[in-house]
């Protein structure tokens, strides 16, 4: 570990991202919302502290390590989230703790979508606005963290996708290769935003109202700038825009880049991942509407739009809503959650274990069988046409088994903390996916709950977001050793 | 001719022999001294000890006017280099050559006069593969054959009791088929060549082989067999080269098992196979075989590199009961001794190649020759060239040609189509005729009576 080039990109990166808190000023000014000075408060304080860091070591050029790269990236959502909850913490409207600003900037920052605040058609606009660009802006450390870093590092089999990424992404130096990889798939980030923002501004929704919305639905968060979510808007034609923008940014970004080069719908289909993620998602999607459908609890055009709309919101983890889906037919709720722990593709700014990895899941299962039938046949599991390393495999193994180990640990600390089993159980899995409202007393909100429950999951988010892993070899001895 | 022949291994060595009965000048280069003694011992041949490529050695081997260098030493490289030093330094005027490595073969603008000279290719393996594919094709074949571009195909079978026609007249086959239009162009009984006639009475166990249209071949099959249903279930035991082709090949349209031995091998075949299933383990191991349901096994294909074991294994299977069992045998000298005991079909890797082969040695307008049982029969496809006054064939009835004892004519394919051979027929200019012989020492005679007369020039 070189804890002076560590410094130095963190100054760095706390430069850049005091930048941030410039647009919610220029809005604040706008709607008049009195706010401008926690934003200028908040981005002097950051720029400080990032000036503090990097001066000191701005000569040394040295190259980052595969273990710095641990480190950078785990602090990279930790400080930023805490520089982050300043102006949050710092406005007047609304009042809020310091856990709870942490907590939102968090949730934003890791495109969770969890929000521990209510009456948001009240809040100031300039509030709002900074809620759904800390989503944005984490959407585009993710697309960097999912498609360069965790490749590189191996975290749980993504090692598979070092080769698929455009440009060989191969060699354990983090520069310069990031840098390019980055900027081409940032263009495709920012053009899916664009669109996604036309299209709503188009349907229906004010300027305001759409440019959140496209950065918190490209992102997968999961803010929205009411109460009532996507609801709000009820216009079937907004739902279908959300829909189409949360399925595409489920997939791997790494896939768009290599579609849109090549200049070809098939690359898509060629994909065994995006097939799966596409065909799981209609099948729950066909189950979902078939259920409310059958059991009254809509008329049939309703359980098609609203229970669409949720699969795909709940699958993708992004979190919008349009109905309760707490009070639906008690399988639902259960099975969305479930989804969910598959979440999107790789190398998307979806949350969940990713689609590859219960795909490789469920295709040893299926070699499991085929060897009990053929004792001494040598089978191997293949993606596409080429096979899968089982060192890969043992790497979806183990992260597998340390999700849902994790999950099982925070659960428990959730628990006594006093919530009930239901609210806890959808808490947690809402956090570590990176989803966003739960069930029982998180539906709506996280704002009740007790403030050592909120930093549990605050830990969720952080190690869901990070594929735990990342975040778990930091508390290893052997790591620090030299 | 004169011809160089470079390596003295099966093909080289099989090639040599069949070539030196042809009263042709054969020379081999090999390195290995004992391997061409051995040769020397019982052909009439010339034998050089030392590399093929290298030019010394060529010249001493006679490359100034040798017709044709014939490339089939075991090294790719080895052929390769070769024919660049023959085409560059004695200007051979045909050059053969062996090629395995499908990285090679891939790439078809390797192999001209700008980089390597080479006017023939062969891939013994790809040849075999073919062949076993045929095979499978037609359930109950010893061998079938492609003729003219695979619009007729001439097919081996044993008559076997429950076909209709047995115990018959030939004749018959006309009226139990009428639409059906066939030539059976020689019985083998009990290994002695027949020719047949109308009234040649088809008996079991016979060896016939008879030309149709390619889709007509199952229902002339059905006639001498009781019709075996189609082929689904196969074991290849050996994934080498030839097992992995095979199981490429045929894997869409059938269900395919691959026994190999090599724990490496297996994992690589496991790798760029789809559908088969690779199985680690030795082809004769009983309990895998029957674990594998050998019993309902369709066919036991034996393609190792080991003639023992390929024999031992496909005996083993068809004892428990594979319904068919197929082995590559490259020692001749099994061949005859293995093929229609308890092994069906014995594949002979030699004599497959030497087919490809033996076309571009053939003189005048010969354009494809395929042995048959092993070498001792050929069937020919030549080309009737001239006009009335130059050619010895042209506008000539069938019945009116002096073909040469122990030769039919199967079939006649005449702008693509096929026309299967009858009496009142008249060959014309260009019609490729497919002969066939029962005994190749008269392959001269037919290459004379192909041959256009002076005035034609």
């Amino acid at each position: 570990m070189r804890f002076s080039t560590v410094c130095r990109i963190l100054g760095i990166l706390l430069m850049i991202f005091s930048l941030s808190m410039l647009p919610p000023v220029m809005v604040s000014l706008l709607y008049e919302d009195q706010q401008h000075n926690a934003f200028i408060q908040a981005f002097l304080m950051t720029l400080g502290a990032g000036m503090a860091v990097w001066l000191p070591v701005r000569n040394l050029k040295k190259e980052l390590r595969v273990r710095d790269g641990f480190v950078v990236t785990v602090l990279f959502w930790l400080v930023l989230s805490l520089s982050g909850s300043i102006p949050l913490y710092l406005s007047d409207f609304p009042e809020l703790s310091f856990v709870d600003a942490y907590f939102e900037s968090l949730s934003g920052l890791t495109t969770t979508g969890a929000t521990v605040i209510t009456g948001l058609d009240e809040l100031p606009k300039s509030i709002l606005w900074y809620r759904q660009q800390l989503q944005w802006l984490g959407g585009m450390g993710l697309i960097v963290l999912a498609v360069a870093i965790l490749p590189m590092l191996g975290i749980g089999g993504m090692q598979l996708y070092r080769a698929e990424t455009p440009g060989p992404v191969k060699d354990s130096k983090l520069t310069p290769r990031i840098t390019e990889t980055a900027k081409a798939l940032w263009y495709i980030y920012l053009g899916l935003t664009i669109a996604c923002a036309i299209a709503y501004w188009g349907a229906g929704m004010t300027l305001f109202d759409a440019i959140g919305h496209s950065f918190s639905t490209i992102a997968i968060g999961g803010y929205s700038t009411h109460d009532a979510s996507m609801g709000y808007f009820d216009s079937t034609l907004i739902e279908m825009i959300a829909i189409f923008f949360m399925f595409t940014a489920g997939i791997n970004f790494a896939l768009h880049f290599t579609a849109w080069r090549r200049n070809s719908w098939v690359t898509y289909f060629r994909d065994p991942e995006f097939n799966f993620y596409g065909i799981l998602m209609i099948l729950v999607a066909i189950a979902t509407i078939g259920i409310l459908y059958l059991t009254n609890t809509y008329n049939f055009s309703d359980a098609f739009f609203k229970g669409l709309f949720e699969v795909v919101s709940i699958a993708t983890t992004t979190g919008f809503a349009t109905a309760d889906f707490t009070v639906w037919p008690s399988v639902l709720p259960f099975l969305l959650f479930l989804v969910a722990f598959v979440g999107g593709c790789a190398g998307s700014t979806g949350g969940g274990m990713k689609a590859i990895r219960i795909l490789l899941i469920y295709k040893q299962g299926l070699r499991e069988i085929k060897r009990l039938i053929h004792p001494n046949a040598i089978i191997p599991v293949k993606l596409g046409n080429k096979p899968v390393p089982d060192r890969v495999l043992e790497a979806v193994w183990g992260f597998f088994s340390v999700y849902l180990f994790v999950f099982v640990v925070l659960l428990l600390l959730l628990l006594a903390t006093g919530l009930d089993q239901v609210t806890a159980w959808s808490a947690v899995g809402a956090c570590i996916n990176n989803l966003g409202p739960g069930l029982g007393d998180v539906s709506a909100h996280y704002g009740d709950i007790p403030d050592t429950a909120k930093w549990i999951l605050c830990l969720a988010m952080l190690m869901g977001r990070l594929e735990i892993f990342t975040l778990l070899i930091l508390f290893t001895p052997a790591f620090w050793r030299n | 001719m004169k011809i160089i022949i470079i390596g003295a291994g099966q093909v080289g060595g099989t090639l040599a022999e069949n070539l030196a009965i042809e009263e042709n000048d054969i020379t081999v280069i090999d390195p290995d001294g004992s391997r061409l003694r051995e040769l020397q011992d019982h052909l009439d041949i010339r034998t050089i000890n030392g590399y093929g490529s290298h030019p010394n050695v060529l010249a001493q081997a006679g490359a100034e006017d040798a017709d044709m260098l014939i490339a089939v030493a075991s090294s790719d490289e080895v052929n390769m280099a070769a024919c660049q030093v023959a085409y560059t330094l004695f200007q051979t005027p045909t050059k053969i050559c062996r090629v395995r490595a499908t990285p090679y073969l891939s790439k078809k603008e390797l192999f001209n006069t700008k980089a390597f000279p080479i006017d023939v290719l062969i891939s013994p393996e790809q040849v075999v593969t073919k062949h076993i594919t045929r095979l499978l094709e037609y359930p109950g074949a010893l061998q079938a054959l492609d003729l003219a571009n695979g619009e007729a195909r001439l097919v081996a079978i044993r008559a076997t009791e429950g076909g209709p026609l047995i115990g018959h007249a030939l004749s018959l086959l006309r009226q139990h088929m009428p639409s059906i239009d066939t030539r059976v162009a020689a019985i083998f009984r009990k290994g002695n060549p027949i020719i047949p006639s109308g009234d040649t009475v088809i008996q079991e166990d016979d060896e016939v082989f008879f030309i149709a249209a390619t889709d007509h071949i199952r229902a002339v099959m059905s006639e001498l067999q009781p019709l075996q249903s189609n082929y689904r279930r196969i074991i290849i035991a050996g994934g080498g080269n030839i097992g992995f082709r095979l199981a490429k090949q045929l894997e869409r349209r059938y269900q395919v098992k691959i026994i190999e031995s090599s724990y490496d091998r297996c994992v690589s075949l496991s790798e760029s196979l789809e559908k088969a299933i690779v199985l680690h383990g030795n082809a004769a191991d009983k309990d895998m075989l029957l674990e594998e349901n050998i019993e309902d096994t369709d066919v036991f294909i034996a393609v190792t590199n080991d003639d023992e074991a390929n024999i031992m294994a496909s005996m083993l299977a068809k004892r428990i009961g594979a319904r068919k069992v197929m082995a590559l045998i490259s020692n001749p000298n099994y061949v005859d001794l293995i093929q229609g005991g308890e092994i069906d079909i014995a594949i002979s890797p030699q004599q497959t190649t030497i087919g490809s082969l033996l076309t571009h040695i053939r003189k005048g307008d010969v354009v494809n020759v395929h042995a048959l049982r092993r070498g001792a029969a050929e069937a020919i496809e030549a080309i009737a060239h001239g006009d009335q006054r130059s050619s010895r064939v042209v506008g000539k009835r069938l019945d009116e040609i002096p073909l040469p004892p122990g030769t039919t004519i199967g079939a006649i394919v005449r702008r693509q189509e096929v026309v299967i051979a009858h009496d009142h027929i008249r060959i014309e200019p260009d019609d490729h005729v497919i002969l066939f012989l029962v005994d190749k020492k008269r392959v001269r005679e037919v290459e004379k009576l192909f041959q256009v007369g002076i005035s034609f020039f």
